[in-house]
């Protein structure tokens, strides 16, 4: 064996948010893997311990857990504070307000999501900029969705906004990080088998339905998005900025 | 709860019913201007003049106005 792999992770520290469940956590799993050196942050502590308990040390490295809301306010601060620098980010923290047509849309479910998914990530990565507690040439990978960017469904308008605005802030984030060599793209997920996307208006058979529209005629495993974010946060992507990838399994190209 | 009201609330979901039109019986998933968008504002609409949670589950195994009536009733 050649040993020659530009996907490894290993020798790279990488903070997961949102490292407790869904794409978070597959995140923190198959970057350990590859041999990363994990600081996992969630709000949940029961979970986010399960989650720092499983996570590989097969390349010898240690992990580390940061207990922190980077939703709630003193969150972003209680989080930077006891965290070393890092070569890689992968922030998937979110939330869905479920399916609601606009004419619904509460002001305070509004504020929620879009602090949610879009405030606390600009914040977040403010901070971590603003503290240096980004190597140079790291890597920066944003989950977003394909919600709001190629697909538009009823009843996603605040979820969706709320993900472009990710996309359009990633961007600006490659352009602005790229003095110190630091790399920013997003992933945009379609459906994934992930406890955000069960809401309660739709019933299974609905969405078995939806799943149809999907080239590969399924919904996506969390895996299949850590894997992409995994290489974005590799060398083998060393000339990847600014960009989103789509994780769809075809459905984007099927509409 | 008063059935007359929870009609009209219902036909406002769709861009152009007349309450009218509709009674406790119509079986509404048969109306032509049934869609997924009316169904999710349904629910939400259950949600906001009601405070009832109904899911998906319950829009599928109603088959009239009065079936959902009764579930949004029963919960109240």
């Amino acid at each position: 064996m050649s040993g020659y792999n530009p996907f490894t992770l290993e020798g790279k520290t990488i903070l997961v948010t949102g490292a407790s469940s869904g794409i978070g956590r597959a995140t923190a799993m198959e970057c350990a893997k590859l041999g990363a050196s994990i600081v996992a942050t969630a709000r949940n502590e029961e979970r986010l311990s399960q989650v720092l308990s499983e996570l590989d040390t097969s390349c010898g490295q240690t992990h580390r857990m940061i207990l922190a809301d980077i939703v709630a306010p003193g969150g972003i601060d209680l989080l930077i504070d006891g965290m070393p620098a890092v070569d890689g980010v992968s922030d998937n923290a979110g939330a869905s307000n479920g399916n609601k047509p606009i004419k619904f849309i509460k002001d305070e479910e509004l504020a929620e999501i879009l602090q949610a998914n879009t405030v606390a990530h600009v914040n977040l990565a403010k901070a971590l900029f603003k503290k240096k507690l980004l190597n140079k040439d790291g890597s920066y990978v944003f989950t977003a969705s394909i919600g709001g960017n190629t697909s538009h469904v009823t009843g996603q308008a605040v979820y969706g906004i709320s993900k472009s605005a990710v996309n359009s802030f990633m961007q600006y984030c490659a352009v602005e990080f790229a003095g110190r060599g630091i790399r920013c793209n997003s992933v945009c997920p379609g459906m994934i088998k992930t406890p955000l996307i069960q809401v309660d208006t739709l019933t299974e058979e609905d969405m078995a339905k939806d799943a149809e529209k999907y080239l590969l005629k399924r919904y996506g495993e969390p895996e299949e998005v850590a894997r992409t974010t995994a290489f974005l946060l590799s060398d083998a992507s060393s000339y990847i900025t600014g960009v989103s990838i789509v994780v769809d399994g075809g459905y984007t190209v099927n509409h | 709860m008063e059935i007359n009201e929870f009609i009209e609330n219902f036909a406002d979901q769709f861009d152009d019913l007349e309450a009218a039109s509709l009674s406790a019986d119509t079986p509404f998933k048969e109306l032509d201007e049934w869609s997924s968008l009316v169904a999710l504002s349904v629910i939400a609409m259950i949600d906001e003049e009601y405070d009832v949670a109904v899911k998906g589950d319950d829009i599928r195994s109603a088959e009239t106005i009065q079936d959902l009536f009764n579930i949004v009733e029963s919960r109240a």
